[in-house]
């Protein structure tokens, strides 16, 4: 055994410097893509067991234990379907789009830390790259929609690009918020900003805020109740409706990606990320102080994903212009307001949050 | 180094390219698309330049939505490419004129001694790159940021009121009004049986169905 990894530290060694750089960047793409994958084929596993259970049925329960195995035989049926592309559908772009959709929603975890110390790139501007990388993810909504040429695809693509364009604003607004509350944009600033106990979260000073941002996530991934993009009632599936097979599930991923990162930004930014919720507390604090802040902040992910469920399987649909008015009209007014709120609480340096 | 020089030079070979492409791409779609990839490949060797800042805000703004803007109109919009082209000879000597005089300044300026072109020098940051474009913003170019935000917040509210239609259009229903309304008042069950007997037709009509 010893052997074998000496073996193997002579062959790191002999290797070139840029090689080495890049092995090393390629394994923690993998460390953090495939577990990212696992969780999104057990997200939609969870969000039909869920939603099934709160409307009194029991969803998927054939394939393996409990149904446990559902996801990885959806998997491998989408991978063997056929691909169709539409006659007088632009190839090039047909197939960029779907990729398009993917590689922000991946490229985006680049910054995310899951504990002190466990990210990828630390870098000092983490929350302005996250919101430019999501905010490409669009394109690959808008190219969709008018590559496939499809009527229904197209108007799906509008639709989209117009929610997320005014939704962004809002979040937008909702992280200057976040961010004048922590005094930084690193994320991992951000987080230990909030420690000293479950008290010092940001969800409580900046509680209106953190409603506005997560309903604006919501929107922004296009899901329920603001999935007007899709719908299936009004325009069949939206701008993926001409997507068959393997550039269907690329798009189905991107948006479990998409829902999973919004779950641990939100985790991160007001509910203290890895940080316990029993910190600070006399007896409870040491009797956790074994457990990983990793745990803690895939607890809060999960609570959050549950949100994302729970919305879906309660709401109905909202209408274009009743969302076009919540975001302008609502949200953004909110947002200004309480930034500057916040900012007057900064600088008077108001006691327990901000001192 | 060496790396960054190949980077450097797949990035500006890209950015030629696309930008080449959005001028004489016909579709212009397409050519919207090739302006996004410019942006983006502009980003990336301001990246390079240790101008981060700069270049997530220029992905921020630029690529993530001014361009989905222009995307949406242009795709909405059917340009007829036919009659676009039509009077293509006609304006040409126009504008190879303007193109020649725009060319003749450039080069004017840009041959003058002092402009001579260095490369752009990294940024090297000994405090972070947006605490130094905060400070130069916020102290030292302190009244044209603050003379800037002012011209655009009356541009954004010119364009906000440019919406207003005074009376209100559409004609709705106040669900309010139809929630309040019951059977009463709109359903009349009326007795068609032998007019004979009015007597049994008037007590019908008092218990309303």
């Amino acid at each position: 055994m010893d052997s074998l990894i000496e073996i193997f530290l002579g062959m790191w060694q002999w290797l070139p410097v840029a090689a080495q750089t890049v092995l090393v960047i390629l394994a923690q793409i993998i460390a953090i893509t495939i577990p990212l994958m696992l969780g999104v084929a057990y997200f939609t596993y969870a969000e039909r067991r869920v939603i099934g259970s709160m409307q009194v049925r029991i969803g998927p329960n054939r394939v393996g234990y409990f149904g446990l195995l559902q996801p990885i035989a959806d998997g491998v049926k989408l991978f063997f379907k056929e691909i169709v592309v539409p006659v007088k559908a632009n190839p090039l772009l047909f197939y960029l789009a779907p990729v398009l959709t993917i590689a922000p929603a991946l490229a985006a975890w680049a910054v995310v830390p899951f504990q002190p110390g466990w990210v990828v790139a630390d870098i000092n501007l983490g929350l302005l790259y996250v919101l430019a990388i999501t905010s490409m993810g669009v394109y690959g909504v808008i190219i969709a929609g008018w590559a496939s040429n499809s009527r229904y695809a197209f108007l799906g693509a509008m639709r989209s690009a117009a929610q997320i364009i005014s939704y962004e604003i809002a979040m937008g607004f909702a992280l200057i918020s976040v961010l004048v509350a922590a005094g930084s944009i690193n994320l991992t600033d951000i987080v230990m900003a909030q420690q000293g106990s479950a008290a010092h979260w940001f969800v409580l000073p900046l509680l209106p805020i953190f409603v506005v941002y997560f309903i604006s996530a919501v929107a922004e991934t296009n899901r329920a109740p603001f999935d007007v993009a899709e719908g299936e009632s009004e325009i069949v599936a939206g701008f993926h409706v001409e997507y068959s097979g393997m550039t269907f599930a690329v798009f189905f991923l991107a948006e479990y990606a998409n829902m999973i990162l919004i779950c641990t930004l939100t985790s991160l930014l007001f509910l203290g990320g890895w940080l316990s919720p029993f910190e600070g507390i006399p007896g409870l604090e040491a009797l956790f102080s074994w457990v990983p802040g990793i745990v803690w902040l895939f607890t809060k992910i999960l609570m959050m994903g549950f949100m994302y469920l729970w919305f879906r399987a309660t709401f109905p649909r909202y209408r274009y212009d009743q969302i076009m008015r919540l975001g302008w009209k609502v949200f953004i007014p909110i947002t200004i307001v309480w930034l500057v709120l916040v900012a007057a609480a900064v600088v008077a340096e108001l006691p327990w949050w901000f001192d | 180094m060496l790396t960054e020089k190949i980077l450097f030079y797949v990035f500006a070979a890209i950015l030629i390219f696309a930008a080449s492409m959005v001028v004489t791409v016909r579709h212009s779609v397409r050519a919207a698309l090739f302006l996004v990839l410019a942006f983006f490949t502009a980003a990336g060797l301001w990246l390079m330049l240790h101008a981060e800042f700069l270049a997530i805000v220029l992905v921020l703004v630029y690529v993530g939505a001014v361009m989905v803007l222009f995307l949406f109109v242009v795709m909405s919009v059917d340009l007829d490419q036919g009659r676009l082209r039509e009077g293509f000879g006609r304006h040409m000597p126009v504008g190879l004129l303007v193109a020649g005089v725009v060319i003749a300044e450039m080069v004017s300026i840009l041959s003058i001694d002092q402009l001579a072109i260095v490369a752009p020098e990294s940024a090297t940051v000994a405090v972070n790159n947006v605490e130094a474009v905060g400070q130069l913003l916020y102290r030292q170019y302190i009244y044209p940021v603050e003379i800037a935000s002012v011209i655009l917040l009356v541009g954004i509210i010119a364009a906000i009121s440019m919406t207003l239609r005074g009376r209100r259009q559409s004609r709705y229903i106040a669900p309010a009004e139809q929630l309040a309304a019951n059977k009463r008042d709109r359903l009349r069950v009326v007795d068609l049986r032998e007019p004979a007997s009015t007597d049994s037709s008037a007590e019908s009509k008092g218990d309303d169905n």
